[in-house]
């Protein structure tokens, strides 16, 4: 299935906190700042996963946390990306080998791409959401 | 026959203007707030660019909706905000329907594209939907008392001053309020446009009165369970419905078009005249939903009931009183 490419003027995001130490969520908001503004490329934050086309996970997936990913996931209309920010989503980071944890976000949903750095820069981030937007593109999202 | 004809090309073509300028203007706002909070902002077609992304996106019928109900709330939106359209006079041209309506008919017309949203969101049986809807419900009931305050007092006006067909917008455009009242009356009327222009942005579910969408505690509210298609007609349905109210204002407060003022050839006069309607059409959206967005944060619902109910009620009524007075002196 080919995909329009209007993805790549529009991508509405849903920021979902897996337990994340809200370090990652600060980056994200600087994003929308006047320093960054990805606005400007059509970027913008939804309060509502069914109207998301990419998914922003932060943290390292807790015990508790885990089914809601999974449904907030599968609530997200096709076609749809994922992008797993910061290290802790990756490896635990901090937080590796705590009695919590469940994760990494990789065990729960299928991801598209890996932000490392705790937390990322920002530009770390736009550079993702440009290279998930290549994969939407060729259709080869993990799904 | 040809009359018929002409109504059916004629929806069809105000359809096409209102979906796109509404379309236009959404982005013109978006550009005008990301000024104003010192971004870049999108281009000015990204709701265009949204829009043709949400088309080709999946569109999910929760298990547990309605799905005739959910399907319909959508289109009625969109037709029903298209319908206001054609009552309103756009430019020069007059109103397409204007020999079947009146302001009275406008009022209760303007309720239809909020019921929509509210059968959707009690539709999608969704738990942040249904306090969605009831928000919704909530403030629609609210804005209606300033609302017909305007009406009546616009009614009441006329009527006065002699003119047939009081409630009729075509009486109203050809009448601007302004040369009809006195010094006192003018307070009233200013205080009319007040009334008018904060009740806009409740109509539109904007930024205060956004309480029945709340992105950060409904999670989009009415619209919580609707993507793809669906959606994408609930956004040209707000394109649509920032032109209708702002069209509305322009009518009953800034009728004047550039062919009462400059001598033109017919065709040129028109295409003045639409350009200076749609100037008319984005300085009303920059300060009635824009400006009001971008400087105030979202009301709680019980605020958003007293603003209304309390203190625009009053101040409609102190206008309506203000021309009574006027009336009374001249
Ligand atoms: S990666 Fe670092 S900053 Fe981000 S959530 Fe984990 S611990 Fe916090």
């Amino acid at each position: 299935m080919k995909y329009p490419n209007s993805f790549r003027k529009s991508l509405w995001t849903f920021l979902f906190n897996a337990g994340s130490c809200n370090g990652c969520e600060i980056e994200m908001v600087a994003l929308l700042t006047p320093r960054y503004d990805v606005e400007r490329f059509g970027i913008k934050l939804v309060g509502s996963p069914r109207h998301a086309d990419l998914l922003l996970i932060t943290g390292p997936v807790t015990r508790k946390i885990a089914p809601r990913l999974r449904m907030v996931y599968e609530q997200m209309p096709d076609p749809k990306v994922v992008i797993n920010v910061g290290v802790c989503g990756v490896s635990g980071g901090a937080f590796y080998e705590s009695y919590s944890l469940i994760g990494p976000v990789d065990d729960i949903i299928p991801v598209d791409v890996y932000v490392p750095g705790c937390p990322p820069r920002p530009e770390a981030i736009i550079h993702a959401a440009v290279k998930a937007l290549e994969k939407l593109e060729r259709a080869e999202v993990a799904s | 026959m040809g009359n018929v004809l002409l109504i059916l090309f004629g929806t069809l073509a105000v359809a096409a203007f209102g979906i796109i300028t509404g379309l236009v203007f959404l982005g013109v706002d978006r550009i005008l707030v990301a000024r104003m909070q010192a971004r870049i902002g999108p281009p000015w077609q990204q709701p265009f660019f949204d829009f043709f992304k949400l088309m080709s996106k999946e569109n999910v019928i929760p298990r547990n909706s309605i799905p005739w109900l959910f399907n319909l709330a959508p289109l009625l939106a969109l037709a029903s905000s298209i319908v206001l359209l054609l009552y309103l006079p756009i430019g020069s041209f007059p109103a397409l329907l204007a020999a079947h309506g009146d302001l009275i008919l406008i009022v209760y017309l303007l309720i239809v594209p909020a019921l929509a949203m509210v059968v959707g969101g009690f539709a999608s049986s969704s738990p942040y939907a249904t306090i969605g809807a009831q928000r919704e419900m909530v403030t629609m009931i609210s804005y209606e008392l300033p609302l017909a305050t305007i009406a009546v007092a616009y009614a009441w006006k006329l009527g006065q001053a002699g003119v047939a067909h009081p409630f009729a917008l075509s009486s109203i455009t050809a009448n601007p309020i302004w040369g009809l009242v006195g010094p006192v009356g003018l307070a009233g009327a200013v205080l009319l446009l007040l009334v008018l222009i904060v009740v806009t942005p409740g109509e539109l579910s904007r930024i205060p009165f956004d309480t029945p969408e709340a992105e950060t505690e409904l999670a989009g509210g009415l619209l919580v369970e609707y993507s793809g298609r669906n959606f994408a007609l609930f956004y040209l349905a707000l394109g649509v419905k920032s032109i209708v109210m702002a069209a509305l204002v322009v009518a009953l407060f800034f009728p004047w078009n550039v062919s009462d003022f400059i001598a033109l050839p017919t065709v040129a006069a028109r295409i003045a005249d639409l350009a200076f309607w749609l100037l008319k059409i984005e300085v009303v959206i920059f300060f009635a939903a824009s400006l009001i967005r971008i400087s105030l944060a979202r009301l709680r619902i019980n605020h958003v009931v007293s603003l209304y109910w309390k203190y625009l009620g009053a101040v409609g009524f102190l206008a309506l009183a203000l021309l009574m007075i006027d009336g009374m002196i001249a």
